[in-house]
């Protein structure tokens, strides 16, 4: 048995000015699947100096690598993907209205009366609907498609943007208490997460940070990824919802998925992977031993980078851990701090621990 | 000249080639490359592969076109009284079959026989209540090929494949109609793109693929850029040609350019060099907006390894994976001439300034 | 077969189907299946996923690299929230209908058991798998057995109706019972190099299979796995029938078997004459996708043994098409393979 070896005592993440600056930077930013480049270049800034390489992939991954030191390090690829659910346009209708299209999974309602950004510069818009006196009682009981809705950036509109452009929900990040509430939560808090671990990187292991692309479209920047980084270990860091909300007749919630204050979220399953149990036990075990309050999220559908990662090349032993969001892929989701911060700690404890015995395990 | 287009494109309508059995096809397509190729060869799945050195210094980068060959139809599941049960190959929308003329490719006998045969269907009296007037399932379509029970027997065995008959006809307005110009229509632009190379100098490898598979989930796509490996792939399908049946924002006009796929399957840098190649020899082209998902081999080769930079260009076509697909002969030579002049002008460092920025 | 050679096939079968194992848990049945084999392989090992790998022989002259793969994972279920009372919800593992899952019996890998009970419906009506629940025994949260992440599987003693073979796990450990039979057979002159890949989590999404076929990296690949039939009452109209002999994949809903492949094994079928039957399968899916799909192509098929009531703790073969079956497979590893043209 490798002796185990201990976290190091200055790694105490907070959330403080400097960094809810970086973490309102990574959130307010627009990075739908297939143009993430303004999330890439806020992490590359960050990183710079600090990494033993980066490079960005033919799909536009971002891969740092972070070397350990001394012997038989294992190579530990974390991947946090960088995009988020938006929208593109695809036509100009003049006078600033723009046609548009979903990217991602967003369900339609969510997007009327919602104010948006589009391109890189930010330009701000709108989606309005028919004002409710000019509607029959038949129309409002119909969802409105998104084919029916449209992007209003005002008379004049047409001069600053195109068709093929991205857009985003419009939502800057504020503190409420003791929660964030932000757009795009999922990922950029994996995102924030994942800048954090490489700064603060263990020197037990090799430190393969994949900030991937088109997680939204299908987990295709971490099929790339790994088979780049070609690691020992895989772990996805994502935000995965809370659905810890009343049930609308009072029956008890048995489908509430994660609960905000519960901690950090540990996978056992999701619809794209079966968490190695080896690894699984390890966050478990470390989370006890730090006194890290955790949760297993609900065995349910949906699914991280691991899907991908797990299946590469004669495989990949992975698992997922998220920070739980509520409201994911609209407007403005919720967070706690507390849970955001434990999913840090329980992440850097865990990596400091982890040795190739990890791996010898037979069940 | 080697290659002539209308005829070339026509043989290749002609013959069957289903997702998996694509010989046929295959073959006439092998006898138009080989005279505009360095060398021919095979993937482990039968997509075929046509390399054109370049001039450059070794080891060259090599650009890859895809193009796939292989065509939707059916497939017997059941002999029943002489007639025979089907399911699909790739995706048919079962109203158009009723009364289709096909070709069931038989191959219990001492030799593989074509059979002619009709899709049809069966008087309402024999059907459902239900199925009487609305659209008949492909569960109740029979296909009849005229051969007495005991025949079909001896002939027809489960899992033999059925293809249509329909021949390709030259349309108004220099188009062209048939079966699976879904995907055979690109395959002709790439031919054209290598009978241009054949006789230009260029600096990058070609390698033209004609792959197997697409119909049923862009096999060919994600195996043969694992073989091939090319620095950057340039991809060639249909797309939704404006006529009946396609008038919304997201069709276009036949005969009016190339849709260039705008979206998360493609690189932006190479869109932004396809535009520009267009731009310069005076190709109209469209943005083709495909926000997520273009639904082709671009998606396989985008992912493959440690991932390809693509680029998606489209040939507008009316009535998809019909027995009648339309396309305009004039997009086909542009899709054509658009690579050509893409692949001469490749500088050796090209991929310097393929950045995501 | 003498008698004596039918009980031992009968006990790998009992032990086999009813060694738990639903995906992502296939350590006892890895352990169950790898110590039958002991002494059959060259070299036997474990992948990063879990997948058995055993390979028999080496590459002779004319000979090639082979791979077979029979997937042990079976459905289960897994807990998703253990309420006040000791009631545990739960998210199938795999293909699970809820009409199976009423009354029956499950075993988790901790070794608690348990029933499965549902909430009251209106008559007639299916209930939803998230309305129903497995009953541990347990009066609250805190004594109960089970977990959230908990894994079971049902449980069902294997059944010998004679000709018929009934067990809940016949899916797939009929094929590992096939492949580990077959590998008894695999004969010193077999030029070939056979990886018999006992596979995991086909299940989900033939996970295993798709890294075992990377490591292996065969030219040619079958996968042997059960395929529905069309010989019940107002059953799906298919081709294979129980007892008509093995069955050669043309295709499925995963893939287009290689027509190679598909040559090979009829000719082989032919040869011994043995029966055998066309499979056209227009749902479903088998490792021989995975194997096709891997590195820059894999020509590869499966071979199927048709059985009823898939996905149920009822599965049934027919005891000849199993032996055949295993007589086909021997067969196409033990001879030099010639796919033909492409």
């Amino acid at each position: 048995m490798a002796k185990t070896l201990e976290t190091p005592k200055t790694f105490k993440p907070k959330m403080g000015k400097k960094e809810l600056e970086l973490l309102s930077k990574l959130t307010d930013a627009l990075g739908v699947s297939g143009d993430e480049q303004e999330i890439r270049q806020i992490v590359m800034d960050e990183l710079e100096g600090i990494a033993d390489e980066m490079r960005v992939d033919h799909l536009g991954n971002l891969l740092v690598t972070k070397l350990g030191k001394g012997e038989k390090r294992l190579r530990v690829m974390v991947a946090a993907h960088m995009d988020e659910v938006g929208f593109m346009l695809i036509k100009d209708e003049g006078k600033g209205i723009f046609e548009f299209r979903v990217v991602g999974g967003i369900d339609p309602r969510q997007l009327v009366g919602k104010q948006v950004i589009v391109g890189r510069d930010h330009v701000p818009g709108i989606i309005g609907a028919k004002a409710i006196h000019l509607t029959t009682p038949e129309e409002r009981k119909q969802t409105l498609p998104v084919t029916q809705l449209r992007i209003d950036l005002g008379p004049g509109g047409s001069a600053k943007a195109k068709p093929g452009d991205r857009a985003t929900f419009a939502t800057k990040l504020q503190v409420m208490g003791p929660t964030l509430c932000a757009k795009a939560l999922d990922n950029r808090l994996g995102v924030y997460n994942l800048i954090q671990l490489v700064k603060n990187a263990p020197e037990n292991i090799d430190l393969l940070a994949a900030f991937t692309v088109q997680e939204e479209v299908g987990l295709r920047g971490a099929k790339v990824a790994a088979f780049s980084f070609n690691p020992d270990i895989g772990i996805a860091i994502d935000s995965t919802p809370a659905f810890d909300l009343p049930h609308y007749d009072g029956e008890e919630n048995t489908l509430y998925r994660t609960h905000l204050d519960g901690g950090p979220a540990i996978y056992v399953m999701d619809g794209a992977t079966i968490a190695d149990r080896r690894l699984v036990d390890w966050l478990v075990d470390t989370a006890k031993a730090e006194n890290i309050p955790w949760q297993f999220r609900q065995p349910a559908p949906g699914g991280t980078d691991a899907g991908a990662i797990h299946r590469v090349r004669e495989g990949v032993p992975s698992v997922s851990v998220s920070v739980p969001g509520r409201y994911a892929h609209s407007a403005a989701g919720m967070a706690r701090i507390d849970d955001e911060l434990n999913t840090l700690r329980l992440l850097h404890a865990a990596l400091a621990r982890l040795d190739e015995n990890i791996l010898l395990r037979q069940e | 000249m080697t290659f002539e287009l209308i005829p070339f494109l026509k043989e290749m309508l002609s013959v069957p080639g289903l997702s998996g059995y694509e010989k046929p096809v295959r073959d006439v397509i092998a006898r138009a490359w080989e005279p505009l190729s360095d060398e021919l060869s095979l993937s482990n799945l039968g997509s075929l592969l046509a390399l054109k050195r370049g001039e450059g210094p070794e080891p060259r980068p090599t650009a890859m076109i895809a193009v796939h060959m292989d065509a939707i139809g059916l497939m017997v599941t059941a002999i029943e009284d002489g007639f025979l049960r089907f399911t699909q190959v790739g995706g048919v929308d079962p109203r158009i079959l009723p009364g289709q003329p096909v070709i069931v490719h038989a191959t219990k006998g001492k030799e593989a026989q074509d059979l002619p045969a009709l899709v049809v269907m069966p008087p309402a009296q024999l059907l459902p209540k239900e199925a009487g007037t609305g659209p008949l399932a492909q569960t109740y379509l029979l296909v009849d090929t005229g051969l007495r029970p005991k025949d079909v027997e001896k002939l027809v065995r489960v899992g033999d494949i059925i293809s249509f008959a329909s021949q390709p006809e030259e349309l108004a307005g220099d188009t062209i109609a048939g079966h699976t110009l879904d995907n055979r229509a690109s395959v002709a632009a790439a031919t054209v793109a290598l009978e241009l190379l054949a006789k230009r100098r260029h600096l990058w490898d070609v390698v033209v693929d004609a792959t197997v598979q697409e119909e049923v989930g862009c096999i060919g796509g994600f195996l043969d850029p694992i073989k091939v490996k090319p620095d950057l792939a340039i991809v060639v399908d249909v797309n939704f040609a404006t006529g009946p049946g396609g008038s919304g924002s997201m069709n276009f006009e036949m005969g009016g350019g190339l849709p260039l796929n705008w979206g998360a399957n493609v690189h932006p840098a190479l869109y932004k060099a396809m535009e520009k190649t267009a731009e310069t020899y005076e190709i109209p082209i469209y943005k083709d907006f495909s926000p997520s998902m273009s639904g082709t081999d671009a998606y396989g080769i985008q992912v493959a390894e440690e991932g390809i930079p693509v680029v998606e260009i489209s040939i507008p076509l009316r009535y998809m994976h019909t027995p009648v697909e339309q396309v305009a002969i004039k997009d086909i030579q542009r899709a054509g001439r658009l690579m050509a002049e893409f692949i001469t002008d490749l500088p050796l460092d090209f991929m310097n300034t393929v950045k995501w920025e | 077969m003498t008698e004596k050679k039918q009980d031992t096939l009968l006990q790998l079968i009992k032990k086999l189907v009813e060694t738990p194992g639903p995906s992502g848990q296939e350590q006892k049945i890895r352990a169950a299946v790898r110590e039958e084999i002991k002494g059959y392989a060259d070299e036997i090992r474990t992948d990063a996923l879990g997948n058995l790998i055993a390979r028999v022989g080496s590459k002779k002259e004319g000979g090639m690299r082979v791979m077979v793969s029979a997937h042990i994972d079976e459905i289960g279920l897994m807990v998703t929230h253990v309420d006040d009372n000791g009631f545990a919800r739960f998210l199938a593992v795999g293909g699970v209908s809820p009409f199976t899952c009423m009354g029956n019996r499950v075993i988790f890998m901790n070794g608690a058991r348990g029933v499965i009970g549902m909430e009251r419906l209106e008559p007639g009506k299916v209930p939803t798998l998230d309305q129903m629940y497995i009953d541990t025994g347990a009066t609250s949260a805190k004594d109960s057995p089970v977990q959230v992440g908990d894994v079971c599987g049902f449980e069902r003693p294997f059944m010998d109706l004679g000709k018929r073979l009934v067990a809940k796990s016949m899916d797939d450990r009929i094929a590992a019972v096939i492949a580990i039979e077959a590998m008894k057979q695999i004969k010193k002159t077999s030029p070939n190099e056979i990886y018999f890949v006992f596979s995991v989590q086909e299940e989900v999404g033939l996970r295993g299979a798709t890294t075992a076929a990377y490591g292996v990296n065969p030219e040619v690949g079958i996968a042997v796995d059960v395929t529905g039939v069309g010989d019940t009452p107002k059953g799906f109209k298919l081709n294979v029938k129980l007892g008509n002999g093995p069955a050669v994949k043309v295709r499925d809903n995963s893939f287009i078997a290689d027509p190679r492949v598909v040559k090979w094994m009829v000719n082989e079928a032919e040869a011994q004459g043995l029966p055998y039957q066309m499979e056209v399968l227009t749902f479903g899916g088998t490792d021989g996708r995975a194997i096709q799909m891997t590195r820059e192509g894999v020509p590869a098929g499966c071979l199927s043994i048709g059985s009823r009531y898939i996905h149920s703790p009822s599965e049934m073969v027919d005891r000849d098409d199993v032996e055949n079956s295993i007589k086909l497979l021997a067969g196409l590893l033990n001879n030099k393979i010639e796919l033909g043209e492409l």
